[in-house]
């Protein structure tokens, strides 16, 4: 209080109780959190929730109105039922965000590393970097899998990598502050290496920073697989994915728009949770926000 | 002042003969969240009168201080208790009063002159704008009044620098800025929160003469909150004692400080290093004999240099220094903020690379030092650093810091670490359970113990201590230095003790290098060189340390 400096340090990762019961305080938090938990269940119980096949055509009975016996969502142009293709589209949605994420991660966490470490492959790092976020998100993914072709994989890998230049900036960032911290210095007077300083000292303590980003990207690569699917450069039919049951169902517009909505609202969940979810966990994890009661 | 009257000090009953107080607080309770932090505290000041609020970090005297202006920071409230300003309750006061209060009424001049300036404002219209909103000036004429005032608190060239921004200000020079704005509306009291705890000594000595000067001709009461005890002893009037929320003693200074009644401030006086009592507890007399052995470390002409940037050509920071430090004995280097004494710590452990000269360890050059070499240099000496919250990685138990060094020079198996670090915890007197926890479930002073820990655990010859115990409450501090100097006497061990404060040093060490502006001007024993300065900057950072001493 004072002479004594403010401590610095970010909220290790350890104390992962005090981090669920600060997200557990903020309704915000708890809502996105929820409707995570709803979506995620929704995507890997696919196959037990849908009452039929996604890409299964019933030509006696298209355009059903949601609500109908055997079709609670309706059914589209070519009889395929709604609800049906909306919870194995969110499970495509969730498996090209996490592989998005996860490549954004694989690459963009190393490469962060080693700019903020090393100041001469920062120049060359950074400079890349820059060049992609040149270029607005959405172009770079569409451009990449213009040249890398459609499929759920190619998708994930044109989003993943159009996402890796954010996740450089926020490693090299976190790597600059705390490669200038008392804690490094100390360990570079005890002849730690720099393998030793990056993985033990500097990764764990940007943890947080990271698994924030890492909120941050997901919600962008669900909805740039929606896009690049309603473009066609996505996920290629009769696969299910929410951005072609939006393209599909934009033809049929003014005959009926119920195929069109539920899509609609079940991207607008994910991205919902994932943002809120994201948002919380950063004030939970922000060292700065500490036990000021609201 | 003038007015000698000390009054019943503790008590707040009665009104005393000598006028009505300007600020009496009484029975001040303040708590945070549910927390109680400050637990009935009562003081007053007379108007004129100096009044010094001491104590430890966590006795809440800064709190105290702030509940005043009704500035506590988010979640705290006043609870019981009464504030009265000459007279008038402020306790709750709505913002409108308080706004009121603030800058005209009260003055506050802060702790960290770094973050209290607005850094896109000009200086002088800083100043100028706490006259125009208090109504003392005019738009027109707040600037030439600005520039007065600024003349006043003793910026040589004020008209110039009202003109310039903070960051052109060097930290006392900045303090000066804020001095003016707490003092531009002639409030009839400045709450003055450490105002120079910031500060290098010298710089430390001017501000406060500066403010004592100012608040006589004014006639302003000051409320000085500190955790410096020699500072209350030389500037205040009268002095109230805090600790963990609770006035312990108050009173005049000269009998406080002669006569102590209270446990905890005859530790606070015993503990307040001081340059007059320094040799009787001095360090470690065993090692007498300067001409023995080899010494551990020895610089030889060590000099470093930054490229210049413009037309300036190379910046010298550190210039030709050459000194010694004795096995098993301790070598300080002071100097004030600029002189080079950390450069030279970090020279010596290889983190900043050397521009020439020699630096050698146990008659080896380690000056561009590689590879397995440097790696066993490294093993020789260990580092304490300043900052016990910032040098142990939050993510780290107390057992794996502790262990780091060991592990990575590959001693001994896991078994045989943990033992080790029991043995190391033990030595720095930690209780073995510490291990299992982590930094930020300890204090200041736990973590620069675990901090010791470490740098001892690979068995040095040289602990490099850069600032160790600056950061630290008095008490604090004095335990740390004896921790030190048991080590040392224990173990062998020689410190190469960097420090800007020359009490601490005298505690310390035996040998004492001054540094100023990058160059040796002075060393020698610690009695030649603090006894009988031979230069007058030697001299002039002496005078500038506030001690405990009472003037007579």
């Amino acid at each position: 209080m004072t002479t004594l400096a403010e401590p610095v340090a970010t909220v290790p990762i350890r104390s992962g109780g005090r981090v669920l019961r600060r997200l557990g305080h903020n309704p915000a938090g708890v809502l996105g959190a929820v409707l995570l938990l709803v979506v995620v269940l929704a995507g890997v119980c696919a196959p037990l929730l849908a009452p039929y096949p996604p890409a299964e055509v019933h030509f006696t009975t298209p355009f059903q109105q949601p609500g109908t016996v055997g079709f609670a969502f309706g059914t589209d142009d070519l009889g395929r039922d709604v609800w049906s293709r909306v919870l194995y589209g969110t499970r495509t949605s969730l498996e090209v965000g996490l592989l998005s994420v996860l490549l954004a991660v694989v690459a963009g966490v190393p490469l962060g590393l080693a700019a903020g470490y090393w100041r001469r492959l920062d120049a060359l790092v950074s400079r890349l970097a820059d060049l992609m976020l040149a270029f607005p998100f959405l172009l770079l993914a569409v451009g990449l899998a213009a040249i890398n072709g459609g499929g759920l994989g190619n998708a994930a890998i044109s989003l993943g990598i159009a996402n890796i230049p954010m996740m450089i900036r926020v490693v090299r960032a976190e790597t600059l502050r705390l490669a200038d911290s008392d804690f490094v210095l100390a360990a570079r007077s005890m002849d730690a290496g720099p393998w030793r300083i990056l993985g033990q000292h500097v990764l764990p303590n940007a943890l947080s920073s990271i698994i924030v980003q890492a909120t941050v990207i997901m919600p962008a690569a669900v909805l740039g697989e929606a896009v690049l699917s309603f473009l066609g450069l996505g996920i290629q039919p009769p696969a299910p994915s929410l951005g072609i049951m939006l393209s599909d169902a934009q033809q049929y517009l003014f005959r009926t728009l119920w195929p069109g909505v539920f899509p609609g609202i079940a991207l607008a969940l994910i991205c919902l949770g994932f943002n809120l979810f994201g948002d919380a966990l950063r004030d939970a994890l922000d060292p700065k926000t500490v036990s000021e009661g609201r | 002042m003038g007015t000698g009257a000390g009054g019943p000090l503790m008590g707040t009953g009665s009104t005393d003969g000598a006028g009505a107080p300007l600020l009496e607080i009484a029975e001040l309770r303040v708590a945070f969240g549910g927390t109680e932090v400050v637990h009935g505290v009562s003081l007053r000041v007379l108007p004129g009168e100096r009044v010094a609020v001491v104590g430890g970090s966590g006795s809440g005297k800064s709190t105290t201080a702030h509940a005043v202006l009704g500035l506590l920071p988010g979640g705290g409230r006043v609870t019981g208790g009464r504030i009265l300003l000459r007279g008038e309750d402020v306790t709750h006061a709505g913002e409108a009063r308080l706004r009121r209060l603030r800058g005209r009424e009260v003055g506050l001049v802060p702790q960290d002159p770094m973050s209290n300036l607005n850094p896109v404002l000009r200086v002088g219209r800083q100043v100028a704008e706490t006259l125009v909103v208090h109504g003392k000036a005019s738009r027109r004429e707040a600037p030439s009044r600005a520039v007065e005032i600024l003349a006043q608190v003793g910026l040589p060239e004020p008209a110039r620098q009202a003109r310039q921004y903070p960051h052109e200000f060097s930290g006392g020079m900045r303090q000066r800025v804020l001095i003016a704005i707490a003092l531009a509306c002639r409030p009839e009291l400045l709450i003055a929160d450490e105002p120079t705890s910031a500060l290098d000594v010298t710089v430390q000595q001017q501000i406060l003469d500066r403010l004592d000067t100012l608040t006589r001709e004014l006639g302003t009461a000051m409320l000085l909150v500190t955790h410096d005890l020699g500072l209350a002893a030389e500037r205040a009037d009268r002095v109230v004692v805090l600790a963990e929320g609770r006035v312990v003693e108050s009173g005049p200074t000269r009998d406080v400080l002669t006569a102590p009644r209270h446990e905890y401030t005859r530790r606070l006086v015993a503990a307040a290093p001081s340059i007059a009592a320094g040799s009787a507890s001095g360090p470690a007399r065993a090692a007498e004999t300067p001409t023995g052995p080899p010494p551990v470390l020895a610089l030889q002409g060590v000099s470093k240099e930054y490229p210049g940037r413009g037309r300036g050509g190379p910046l010298r920071v550190v210039d030709d220094v050459s000194f010694e430090v004795s096995r098993g004995r301790t070598t300080s280097v002071v100097g004030e903020s600029g002189s080079g004494k950390t450069t030279v710590a970090r020279m010596v452990l290889g983190l900043v690379p050397v521009s020439s000269g020699t630096i050698r360890l146990d008659g080896d050059d380690i000056v561009g030092m590689r590879g397995p070499r440097l790696r066993a240099a490294r093993r020789a000496m260990q580092p304490v650093f300043q900052d016990p919250y910032g040098s142990l990685d939050p993510m780290f138990s107390v057992e794996r810091l502790v262990a780091e060094p060991l592990r990575i020079f590959g001693v001994g198996d896991r078994t045989a670490r943990a033992a080790r670090v029991r043995e190391l915890l033990d030595q720095v007197a930690l209780p073995a359970t510490t291990a299992q926890q982590f930094p930020n479930e300890l204090s200041g002073g736990q973590r620069q113990r675990v901090a010791i820990a470490r740098a001892l655990a690979l068995d040095p010859a040289l602990v490099v201590c850069d600032e160790a115990v600056s950061a630290l409450d008095v008490l604090v501090q004095d335990q740390i230095l004896r921790l030190l100097r048991t080590l040392q006497e224990q173990l062998g061990v020689s410190y190469l003790f960097i420090s800007h404060d020359l009490a601490v040093v005298r505690e310390i060490s035996h040998d004492v290098v001054v540094m100023r502006q990058g160059r040796v001007v002075e060393q020698g024993p610690v009695e030649q060189v603090l006894g009988s300065p031979s230069t007058p900057y030697t001299r002039q950072l002496l005078a500038a340390v506030p001690t405990t001493a009472v003037p007579v």
